[in-house]
C-alpha cells in the first residue's frame, strides 16, 4: 500500500458474520462461504492472527465471537465466554508481540453482568489495548451508551479504549465524554456515496434539488480542499452520477471527522471540553431538543449541558434521576 | 493565446509552443479528458502529481453540465476555473465528447447539432452553444459543427460542410471577448469536401482549427489523405486540434500530418479495462519490459493488469518511469485493487497514462 502511517487490521470476524452467507460459529472458529469461489472456509483465531501478523499492522484485533445486540438468550453468554477462550488462543498464536499490539474485544451484549465478566477476563490478560465490541448494530441508544459507560468505567485508565463501529459524530462525542479513545466507522464514506455530507448542523443532502443553485460551499466553517474549492451546486451535479462526486464528498466527510477528533483532543487538553460539547450540541440541536439518551450520558460523564437544553427537555432528563411523576413535572 | 512552430520534421509533423492562459505547453500535446470538468478518476488534489505543464490542458464538453447545473449558476460562480477549483489549468471546450456526448447526425438539422447524451438526445443551437461558452469561459473553444459518419450520402456530407461554416460564422459573431476560437472543419470521408471546408474556414478570423468528424467510421487507411486534404489548406502558423483519434498509431498519424493537439478517449477505455500503456520507442526498451511469455491480452504496447501473472509482480508498471503511480506502487498492488473492485485502481491507472503518452509525444520528432 505504501502507507507510511499507522495501520490497524480487524480480525475478519465481523465482516464474515455481517457480509457473508452461512457463517457457522463453533469452538474451532468461524466457517463461512469464501467470497472468491463459494467453497466453505474456516477462520480460526490462530489463522486470523497469522494473517494479521503477515499484513503487519501496528494494532491487530483478536478474533471474537460476535453476536448482534438485538439477539437475546444464552447465545450472548456463550459468545462472551468463547471470546475469552479465543483471546488466549490469539495471544498464543501472536508471533510479533513486540511490533504489533493485540487488542482484546469486550463482548456480552447488553447484559452488564456478562460485560463485567468479559472486561475482567481481558484485563487479566494485560493486553496493550481494549475494544468495546458488539455495539453499533441497531440497539437503542439508551442501552448503547450504558454499555460503553460501564466498560470505560472498569477498563484500565492507561490503555486505549476502542469502540468498534462507532459512528455518527454525536455518538463519538458522547463516547469520548464517557472515556473512549478510538473509533472506526464506514459512515463518512458510505454516506458520501449516497450524496450526503456531514456538517455541524447534522447532514446536508447534496442530491436535493435546492442544491442545484446553491453557490455556497458545503460547510463554510470547513477548511478542507472540497469546501475551499467547490460549491454545493457543482457537487450536486456530480453526486450519484459520477464517481468524482463520491470522491469529493468522501474527502470532505473524512476531513470533517478528523477535525472533530482533533477538536475533541485539543478541547480536553485545554480544559475546555464541556464548552466544546455544548457548542457541538447547540449547532446540531439549535432548538435545544437534545435526545434524552445524550442528556443521560452527559450526566453520567459529568458534563453540564444544561445551557444547550431547552428547559422542558432538561427536566425530562433529570426525571431519570428523580422520582417525579408526569403531573409533578408539568407543574414545575 | 499564442502559438509558434519551433521545429519541423521531414514531413508535415512539427514541434511547437502553445501559450494559453498562464501555461506554456510544448506540442504535440494530449488533452486530458474530463467529465464535468474534472478527470474521470484523478481527484483534483492529485492533479498536481501529473507532469506540468504537459498535463495542464483539459478537454471540457459544455454539454456535460446540462445534466444538473444551469449555465446561469456556472456564470454566477464565475466560469470553469472557479467552478472546478483549478486555476493553473487551461480549458479547451469542444461540444463533442467521444465517450458520452456523441454527435447524432440523423437528428441534426438546420437549427442545431444533435448529440446523444446521458440526459437523452439534445439539439444544440449555435446561440445556446455560445451561451455555454460565455458562461463557462474556457481559454479555447471550437465552433459548433455538424459531424457526420463516413457512410452518409454525398448530399448529406455537403450539407454538413455548409452548415458547419454557417454555424462557425454565427458562433464567431456571438463570441465573448476572451477565449481563443478554433474553427471547426468537417467533410466526412470526401477529400473534396474536406478541402472545401478547410479552405473556407482558413479565410475566417480564427486562432486555430479543430478537425472534427473523424473517428466516426472512416478507416485508418483513409485518414492520412483526409488529414492532408485539410492541413494543406490551412496556414502553417496556426495550431490544429483533433478529436476522435484513439490508438497511439492513430495519434502518430495525426502528428505526421501536422496536427498539434489531440483529445483521445483511448486512455479512458484502457483505464476501465485495467490496462496500462507500456509502448517503448525503441527496441532496447521492448526487451526491458520483461514480459512473461503467457501474458493474457497483452502486447508490447500494453499490459493487462488483471492478469494473474501480475499477482506477485513487485515491479512498477514501467521500470524507470517517474510518474506518481510507478514511484509509489507495484503491478501486484494494482492487480489486487482491480480484483477487489477498488476505484483506486482506476485512479492510479489514469495517473499513469498521461505521463507516458504525453511525454513520448513531446519528444523531438
Amino acid at each position: 500500500m505504501n502507507w507510511p502511517r499507522a495501520l490497524l487490521t480487524d480480525s475478519g470476524g465481523f465482516q464474515m458474520v455481517s457480509l457473508l452467507h452461512l457463517a457457522d460459529i463453533t469452538e474451532k472458529g468461524v466457517t463461512f462461504q469464501s467470497p472468491v469461489d463459494g467453497k466453505p472456509m474456516l477462520l480460526t483465531p490462530e489463522e486470523s492472527i497469522q494473517i494479521q501478523n503477515k499484513i503487519g499492522a501496528d494494532i491487530i484485533m483478536a478474533l471474537d465471537d460476535v453476536v448482534k445486540t438485538t439477539i437475546t438468550g444464552p447465545r450472548i453468554e456463550e459468545a462472551m465466554h468463547r471470546t475469552l477462550r479465543w483471546i488466549d488462543r490469539c495471544i498464543a498464536a501472536h508471533k510479533r508481540p513486540h511490533d504489533q499490539n493485540l487488542f482484546g474485544i469486550v463482548q456480552g451484549g447488553l447484559d452488564p453482568v456478562l460485560r463485567d465478566i468479559c472486561v475482567r477476563g481481558l484485563v487479566d490478560r494485560n493486553l496493550p489495548g481494549y475494544a468495546i465490541g458488539g455495539l453499533a448494530g441497531g440497539e437503542d441508544k439508551d442501552s448503547f451508551w450504558r454499555v460503553v459507560a460501564q466498560c470505560t468505567a472498569t477498563l484500565p485508565e492507561d490503555k486505549p479504549r476502542y469502540v468498534m463501529g462507532v459512528g455518527y459524530p454525536l455518538d463519538i462525542v458522547v463516547c469520548s465524554a464517557l472515556g473512549a479513545d478510538m473509533y472506526d466507522c464506514v459512515y463518512p464514506t458510505r454516506t458520501a456515496r449516497f450524496g450526503t455530507a456531514i456538517v455541524p448542523e447534522g447532514v446536508l443532502k447534496l442530491k436535493h434539488k435546492a442544491m442545484a443553485e446553491d453557490t455556497r460551499p458545503i460547510d463554510p466553517t470547513c477548511a478542507c480542499m472540497v469546501c475551499k474549492n467547490y460549491t454545493r451546486a457543482y457537487i450536486h451535479s456530480l453526486v450519484t452520477k459520477d464517481a468524482m462526486g463520491s470522491q469529493l464528498l468522501s474527502f470532505h466527510n473524512l476531513y470533517y471527522m478528523m477535525q472533530l477528533s482533533r477538536n475533541l483532543h485539543s478541547s480536553i487538553v485545554q480544559g475546555k471540553f464541556p464548552e466544546f460539547v455544548c457548542n457541538f450540541l447547540q449547532k446540531m440541536f439549535p432548538k435545544g431538543d437534545i435526545p434524552e439518551w445524550v442528556c443521560n450520558a452527559m450526566e453520567v460523564a459529568e458534563i453540564d449541558i444544561s445551557s444547550c437544553c431547552a428547559p422542558f427537555r432538561y427536566i425530562q432528563a433529570t426525571k431519570v434521576q428523580s422520582n417525579l411523576n408526569e403531573d409533578e413535572i408539568q407543574a414545575v | 493565446m499564442k502559438f509558434a512552430v519551433k521545429a519541423w520534421s521531414n514531413g508535415g509533423a512539427r514541434a511547437g509552443i502553445l501559450h494559453l492562459g498562464t501555461s506554456t505547453i510544448d506540442t504535440p500535446s494530449l488533452l486530458l479528458s474530463t467529465r464535468k470538468g474534472l478527470p474521470h478518476f484523478i481527484s483534483p488534489d492529485l492533479l498536481s502529481c501529473l507532469p506540468s505543464p504537459e498535463s495542464r490542458l483539459l478537454h471540457v464538453s459544455p454539454l456535460h453540465f446540462l445534466e444538473g447545473l444551469s449555465m446561469k449558476t456556472i456564470s454566477k460562480i464565475g466560469g470553469l476555473h472557479q467552478l472546478l477549483g483549478l486555476h493553473d489549468h487551461c480549458f479547451v471546450s469542444v461540444p463533442r465528447d467521444s465517450i458520452q456526448c456523441l454527435p447524432e447526425a440523423n437528428s441534426t438539422n438546420k437549427i442545431g447539432a444533435s448529440f446523444e447524451t446521458p440526459c437523452g438526445r439534445l439539439l444544440i443551437k449555435p446561440v445556446e452553444y455560445m451561451e455555454m461558452i460565455s458562461s463557462t469561459r474556457p481559454e479555447l473553444w471550437a465552433t459548433l459543427a455538424d459531424e457526420v459518419p463516413a457512410w452518409v450520402s454525398d448530399k448529406r456530407n455537403k450539407t454538413s460542410v455548409d452548415r458547419t461554416i454557417k454555424w462557425l460564422d454565427e458562433c464567431i459573431s456571438l463570441s465573448p471577448a476572451s477565449g481563443a476560437v478554433f474553427g471547426a472543419i468537417v467533410g466526412g470521408s470526401s477529400l473534396e469536401e474536406r478541402r472545401r471546408c478547410a479552405q473556407e474556414v482558413a479565410t475566417r478570423n480564427v486562432s486555430g482549427y479543430w478537425v472534427g468528424g473523424l473517428g466516426l467510421g472512416e478507416s485508418m487507411d483513409e485518414r492520412p489523405a483526409l488529414l492532408n486534404a485539410v492541413i494543406e489548406a490551412l496556414p502553417e502558423e496556426k495550431p490544429r486540434l483533433i478529436c476522435g483519434l484513439g490508438l497511439p498509431e492513430e495519434i502518430l498519424q495525426g502528428i505526421a500530418a501536422g496536427v498539434d493537439l489531440f483529445e483521445s478517449t483511448y486512455i479512458y477505455h484502457l483505464t476501465l479495462g485495467g490496462f496500462a500503456l507500456t509502448f517503448p520507442l525503441d527496441r532496447t526498451q521492448i526487451n526491458a519490459l520483461n514480459l512473461a511469455p503467457s501474458d493474457v491480452g497483452s502486447d508490447p504496447r500494453k499490459i493487462n493488469l488483471r492478469a494473474t501473472v501480475f499477482r506477485k509482480d513487485t515491479m512498477p508498471i514501467v521500470e524507470g518511469c517517474t510518474c506518481y503511480t510507478c514511484r509509489n506502487h507495484t503491478r501486484a498492488y494494482i492487480n489486487h485493487l482491480l480484483n477487489v473492485h477498488e476505484m483506486l485502481a482506476q485512479i492510479l491507472l489514469e495517473m499513469f497514462f498521461p505521463v507516458d503518452k504525453g511525454s513520448y509525444q513531446c519528444r523531438p520528432i
